[in-house]
C-alpha cells in the first residue's frame, strides 16, 4: 500500500539518523583509527603501526594499567553475579507471588539506584562507609557496585519472567514437584536467556563505573575508569587510545552476545 | 523509572504465593543498607561540622546551607545578602542538562521515528546500531569527544586542511562542548522510550488525519506528538536527570567557566575544598531537585492512566 507508506515518511528523518549515528560513532572510530598511529604525536599520521598495543602491555604504566583492569574484572564479575541473583529473587516476587504488603514500594526500592544521581550515590556511600568505620577498599566498590547493578539486572529478568506463562510450572507441581523444584528445574532453565542478558548489562554497567567507584575506592586501589581518568588528566596520551580501543572492543562483544541470546531467546520463545 | 519497565502489578500469577518476603529480602537488604540509609546519612552529614581536611565534627550546624544561600561577608559578620555563587552553578547545571535534553529530542525524535517506521528486520539492526555506544564505557566516550572536538584534534586539523576554517574552531573548554558532551553521553535515552511509543502509535490515525487533509507536519503536530507524548516525556527526563548531575563531561570537555553541579559536589570531597558538610548539602539540594522532577512526572503519569 502505497498510501500507508507515505503517512510514515517524514521529509528529512533519514538524514537526521544518519547524522546522528555519525556523532555517536565518529569520536569512537576516530580514536580507534588514532590508537593505531606510529607516530609519538597524537594527532599528526605517521603511519600506521601496534606499537602503542605492544606499550599497553608492557610499556611503563603496564602494571598500573594491569592491575587495574584485573581489578575492575574481578569487581565486575563478582558484583554483576551477586546483583544478578538478587534481581532474579526479586523478580520471581515480583512476578509469580501473587499481591503483597509493599509491593509498590519494593519496586521504588529496586529502581532507586536509577533515580539517584549517581554523584549523590557516590557521595552518600563515602559518607556511610566513613560513618560506620569501613576501610575503603575493594570490598567498598565491590558493595556499591552490587547495589546499582540490581536494577539493571532486574528490568530484563522480570521482563522476561512476566512474558512466560507459569503453566510450565503448574504442570510440573500437579505432577508432585514442590515449588522449589518447579523454580529450579522448570522456571529457571526457561530464564538463561533473561537472566544472561540481565548479567551482561550489570556486568557492563559496573565495568563503565567510574564516578562511584572514585569515590568509594580509597588510597591506591584504581579500577581502569579511575586510572584512565588519572592518566587523561594529565593529556591524552596514545597508550590511551590504545586501552580505549581494547575496552571499545570488550564493549561491542558483549552487547553483540547479549543481542544474539537476546534474539536466541526470543525464538525460543517462539517456538514454545 | 526506565521507560517500558514492567510495574510488577500486571503479573497475575501466584505460583510461589507466600514467598515474597523470603524472596524479596535480599534486594530489601542490599539497597536499603548500602542505598537508602547511605542517603540519610547524608542528609544527615549536611547538618554537621566541617572538619579542615575533609570528614566532620558531629556537633549540629547549619553552616553548610547558610555558605550556600547566603553571604555574609569576609568575616562573617555582615548581614546577609544572597550568595549567587552556588545557586548560580545550579542554574548552569539545569540550563545545560535543559540545552542537552532538548538536543537530544531534536535528534532522537527523528532518529526514533524512522526505526520504528522500518520492517522488523532492518529495524533490530538500526536499533542494534543506536544501543552500542550506550555501552562503551562513558569515560572512554568522553574521552574520544575531547580527543576529536581539542584545538589541535583530528576535527580542526581536518577543517583546516580542507580550507573550510582558518583558525581552530576554539570548541573546547566552551558551554557548547559540554552541551555537546552531555547529548553525546545520553542520546540513546532518548530514542529508546520513543522507539517504543512510536511503535505502539496506530497508523490508522495518521490516515484519518490524511483524509481530512491535513499535511504530513500538520499530522505530526496535531495528532502524533500529542500520541507518543508519553514516550517523549519520559525520553526527556532520562536525559535530563543524570545530565544535571553529571561529572565527566563537564569536567574533561568544560574549563572553569562551564563548573557544574558534579564537579561542585566532587571538589568537596575529593579536591582542594574537603568541606564534606557542605558537599553533603549540595548533593542533598541536587537530590531533592531530582526528587520533585520524578515525582511530577509520576503523578501525571498516574493522571493520564
Amino acid at each position: 500500500m502505497p498510501a500507508k507508506t507515505d503517512l510514515r515518511r517524514f521529509p528529512g528523518f533519514l538524514t537526521v539518523t544518519i547524522l546522528c549515528l555519525i556523532v555517536l560513532y565518529a569520536p569512537l572510530i576516530v580514536v580507534a583509527v588514532y590508537s593505531f598511529n606510529a607516530s609519538t604525536s597524537i594527532t599528526r599520521w605517521g603511519g600506521t603501526s601496534l606499537a602503542w598495543y605492544v606499550d599497553v602491555f608492557t610499556g611503563p604504566e603496564a602494571p598500573k594499567f594491569q592491575q587495574a583492569a584485573i581489578n575492575s574484572f574481578v569487581i565486575a564479575i563478582t558484583a554483576s553475579i551477586i546483583a544478578t541473583a538478587i534481581a532474579t529473587l526479586a523478580s520471581v516476587a515480583m512476578t509469580r507471588t501473587g499481591r503483597f504488603n509493599g509491593k509498590t514500594l519494593s519496586f521504588a526500592l529496586i529502581s532507586l539506584p536509577l533515580m539517584v544521581p549517581e554523584v549523590v550515590t557516590a557521595v552518600a556511600s563515602l559518607v556511610f562507609f566513613t560513618a560506620i568505620g569501613f576501610t575503603t577498599g575493594l570490598m567498598t566498590i565491590l558493595i556499591a557496585h552490587i547495589v546499582f547493578c540490581i536494577p539493571f539486572a532486574y528490568l530484563p529478568i522480570s521482563a522476561r519472567m512476566q512474558s512466560i506463562p507459569d503453566m510450565y510450572e503448574q504442570a510440573a507441581m500437579d505432577l508432585y514437584a514442590t515449588p522449589r523444584e518447579a523454580f529450579k528445574l522448570v522456571l529457571l532453565p526457561l530464564m538463561t536467556p533473561g537472566i544472561l542478558s540481565g548479567f551482561l548489562l550489570a556486568f557492563i554497567i559496573s565495568l563503565d563505573d567510574f564516578l562511584i567507584t572514585n569515590f568509594v575506592k580509597g588510597a591506591g586501589v584504581e579500577t581502569l575508569p579511575t586510572a584512565i581518568f588519572g592518566s587523561v588528566k594529565q593529556g591524552i596520551k596514545p597508550n590511551i587510545m590504545a586501552i580505549s580501543t581494547l575496552m571499545l572492543g570488550i564493549s561491542v562483544i558483549f552487547v553483540s552476545l547479549s543481542w544474539l541470546i537476546g534474539r536466541a531467546g526470543q525464538n525460543k520463545a517462539k517456538e514454545n | 523509572m526506565a521507560a517500558g519497565a514492567p510495574m510488577g502489578e500486571g503479573s497475575a500469577s501466584n505460583i510461589y504465593r507466600g514467598n515474597s518476603l523470603k524472596l524479596m529480602l535480599p534486594a530489601w537488604a542490599m539497597i536499603g543498607v548500602f542505598l537508602l540509609a547511605p542517603v540519610a546519612m547524608m542528609a544527615i552529614y549536611s547538618f554537621l561540622t566541617k572538619e579542615f581536611r575533609g570528614g566532620v565534627i558531629w556537633q549540629f550546624s547549619t553552616a553548610a546551607y547558610d555558605q550556600f544561600f547566603f553571604n555574609r561577608g569576609l568575616f562573617g559578620d555582615e548581614p546577609p545578602t544572597i550568595e549567587w555563587t552556588y545557586i548560580g552553578i545550579f542554574w548552569r547545571s539545569i540550563w545545560q542538562a535543559g540545552v542537552a535534553t532538548i538536543a537530544c529530542l531534536l535528534i532522537g525524535f527523528p532518529t526514533a521515528w524512522f526505526i520504528a517506521t522500518r520492517d522488523a528486520k532492518t529495524r533490530s539492526v538500526w536499533l542494534f546500531l543506536v544501543t552500542v555506544p550506550y555501552w562503551v564505557n562513558l569515560l572512554i566516550r568522553t574521552v574520544s569527544m575531547k580527543f576529536l572536538i581539542r584545538d589541535t584534534g583530528p576535527l580542526n586539523e581536518f577543517l583546516l586542511w580542507s580550507g573550510t576554517i582558518s583558525e581552530p574552531l576554539g570548541l573546547i573548554n566552551t558551554n557548547f562542548a559540554v552541551q555537546l558532551g552531555l547529548f553525546y553521553s545520553y542520546l540513546p535515552f532518548m530514542v529508546l522510550p520513543i522507539y517504543a511509543a512510536v511503535e505502539r502509535y496506530d497508523f490508522a490515525l495518521s490516515e484519518a488525519a490524511a483524509d481530512l487533509y491535513a499535511g504530513v507536519w500538520t499530522t505530526l503536530r496535531l495528532v502524533i506528538l500529542p500520541e507518543v507524548k508519553p514516550g517523549i516525556v519520559a525520553g526527556c527526563i532520562l536525559v535530563f536527570v543524570p545530565s544535571l548531575g553529571a561529572f565527566l563531561a563537564p569536567d574533561l570537555l568544560g574549563g572553569a567557566k562551564t563548573f557544574m553541579i558534579g564537579s561542585l559536589i566532587e571538589e568537596q570531597f575529593k579536591g582542594a575544598a574537603g568541606n564534606w558538610p557542605f558537599g553533603a548539602a549540595a548533593s542533598t539540594i541536587l537530590l531533592t531537585i531530582v526528587m520533585a522532577v520524578l515525582l511530577v512526572y509520576a503523578r501525571n503519569q498516574n493522571r493520564g492512566a
